[in-house]
C-alpha cells in the first residue's frame, strides 16, 4: 500500500472512530464528576483496615494483589524475553573488549557526564530505598522504587563504563536477585494458604499507627520485594541492550531467516 | 468544559496512530506505540477523578477528606509498568531485525520471512 492510500485508509478510521467516541462521550457523567462507589468505599475504609495511609499501595498490595502479581510477573517474563530474543546469534562474535577487561570500542564518554553521574549514585539508590519502602505511607512503592534503584545502575554505567556496570551486576548475580523478588511476593501470598488463610491474606501484624513503616503487614513487605523485582528486572533489561554495542556483527545469519 | 480532558484522550490515540501508522522507522514506530499508550493514563486519572478532591494518601490529612478514585490510580501504575515491558521487547526485537536485514523501515522488511 503506498503512503497516500495508507493515510487516506486511516483518516478514514479515525473519522469513524471519533464520530463514535463523541457518542460515547454523551453518555458519560462529566469530568470531576466521579460516579463509582469502589473508589469512594475504598477511601473510607482502606485506612482503618490496613493501618496504610497509601491508599494507592493498599489497593496495588492487598485489595487487587492478585493482579498485582500477574503484573510483576509480565515484567518478570519481559526480562526473560528480552533475554531471550538479545541471545547471541550464530555468526556474531563478541569484540575482544569485553573479556579482556578493556572496553577499548566503548565511546569516551566527557569528564562532566562520568563525575556527575558517579555523585548521583549515593542519593539516588537512598532514594529508590526510601519509595520502595514507604509503599504505605506516600505516594511511592515498590514499581516506583525500582525504577529508581536501578536508575542508580545506569548511573554506574554512564561513570564507569559497561565493565564496571558488569562487574557491579553480574548477569548471574542480576537473575536469582529478579528471581527472588518475584518469587518472594508470590511466596507471601502462599504462605498465607499454609495458615488457612485466602491466598495473599494480609496475616502480618498491622500495626497501631497508620502510616508508620511498620504498619500495614504484608503491603510493605510485598512492596519491598517488588522494588528488588523491578530493580533487577531493568538492570537485566538495560544491561542487555548495552551489550549489544559490544557485539560485533557478523557474516549475517542468512540459514536462519529460512 | 467538562469533556475537555476525554478530548486529549482521543487526541493523544489519534497522533500516536498517525505515527504508527506512516512510520518508516521501527524506532519510531515503538516511541508512536508508547504515545498510544500514554492515552490510558490520561483516560483513567480522568475517570476517577473528583472535583476539588485530595490525593488518596491520608498521612497528613484527616481520613474522611474526601478523595479521587485510588482504584484509576493503581490501574495508571500497572499500565506504565506493562508499557515498559512492552517497550524493552519491541525494542530487542529491533535490534535483531536490523542486524538479521539490515534496515529497520517496517515497509522493506516486510518482504523477509523468518
Amino acid at each position: 500500500m503506498s503512503d497516500v492510500t495508507r493515510r487516506w485508509v486511516f483518516f478514514a478510521a479515525i473519522a469513524g472512530f471519533a464520530a463514535f467516541y463523541l457518542w460515547g462521550l454523551t453518555g458519560l457523567p462529566g469530568f470531576g464528576n466521579y460516579p463509582g462507589p469502589y473508589g469512594l468505599i475504598i477511601n473510607k475504609i482502606a485506612v482503618e483496615e490496613t493501618k496504610a495511609t497509601g491508599v494507592v499501595s493498599a489497593v496495588n498490595f492487598e485489595y487487587r494483589g492478585f493482579d498485582t502479581v500477574g503484573e510483576e510477573f509480565i515484567l518478570f517474563m519481559a526480562a526473560t524475553g528480552v533475554s531471550v530474543v538479545l541471545r547471541h546469534l550464530r555468526g556474531e562474535r563478541e569484540r575482544p573488549g569485553l573479556e579482556q577487561g578493556l572496553g577499548a570500542d566503548e565511546p569516551a564518554t566527557s569528564d562532566a557526564v562520568r563525575q556527575a553521574a558517579l555523585v548521583f549514585v549515593g542519593p539516588v539508590l537512598l532514594v529508590g530505598w526510601w519509595l520502595a519502602s514507604h509503599a504505605q505511607t506516600s505516594p511511592s512503592g515498590g514499581f516506583q522504587g525500582g525504577v529508581v534503584l536501578a536508575t542508580a545502575f545506569i548511573m554506574i554505567y554512564l561513570s564507569g563504563g559497561l565493565l564496571t556496570f558488569r562487574r557491579i551486576s553480574p548477569i548471574d548475580l542480576t537473575d536469582a536477585v529478579e528471581a527472588a523478588g518475584a518469587g518472594g511476593f508470590a511466596a507471601v501470598g502462599m504462605a498465607a494458604l499454609f495458615m488457612s488463610l485466602p491466598y495473599l491474606y494480609n496475616y502480618l501484624p498491622l500495626g497501631i499507627k497508620p502510616g508508620a513503616v511498620s504498619s500495614s503487614g504484608t503491603i510493605a513487605l510485598i512492596s519491598f520485594f517488588v522494588g528488588v523485582e523491578v530493580a533487577a528486572a531493568f538492570v537485566l533489561i538495560v544491561g542487555e541492550m548495552l551489550e549489544q554495542t559490544l557485539l560485533r556483527q557478523g557474516e549475517p545469519a542468512r540459514e536462519d531467516t529460512r | 468544559m467538562s469533556v475537555f480532558p476525554y478530548l486529549i484522550v482521543v487526541w493523544i490515540l489519534a497522533v500516536g496512530l498517525y505515527g504508527i501508522v506512516t512510520s518508516h522507522h521501527l524506532i519510531h514506530q515503538i516511541m508512536c506505540l508508547i504515545v498510544v499508550q500514554s492515552s490510558t493514563y490520561v483516560l483513567l486519572l480522568a475517570v476517577g477523578y473528583r472535583r476539588g478532591a485530595a490525593a488518596p494518601y491520608f498521612f497528613d490529612i484527616p481520613v474522611h477528606t474526601p478523595a479521587v478514585d485510588p482504584v484509576v490510580q493503581a490501574l495508571a501504575l500497572t499500565d506504565v509498568v506493562v508499557e515498559a515491558a512492552v517497550t524493552a521487547l519491541l525494542l530487542a526485537f529491533a535490534i535483531q531485525a536490523q542486524k538479521r536485514f539490515g534496515t529497520l523501515d517496517p515497509h522493506e522488511l516486510v518482504q523477509f520471512k523468518g
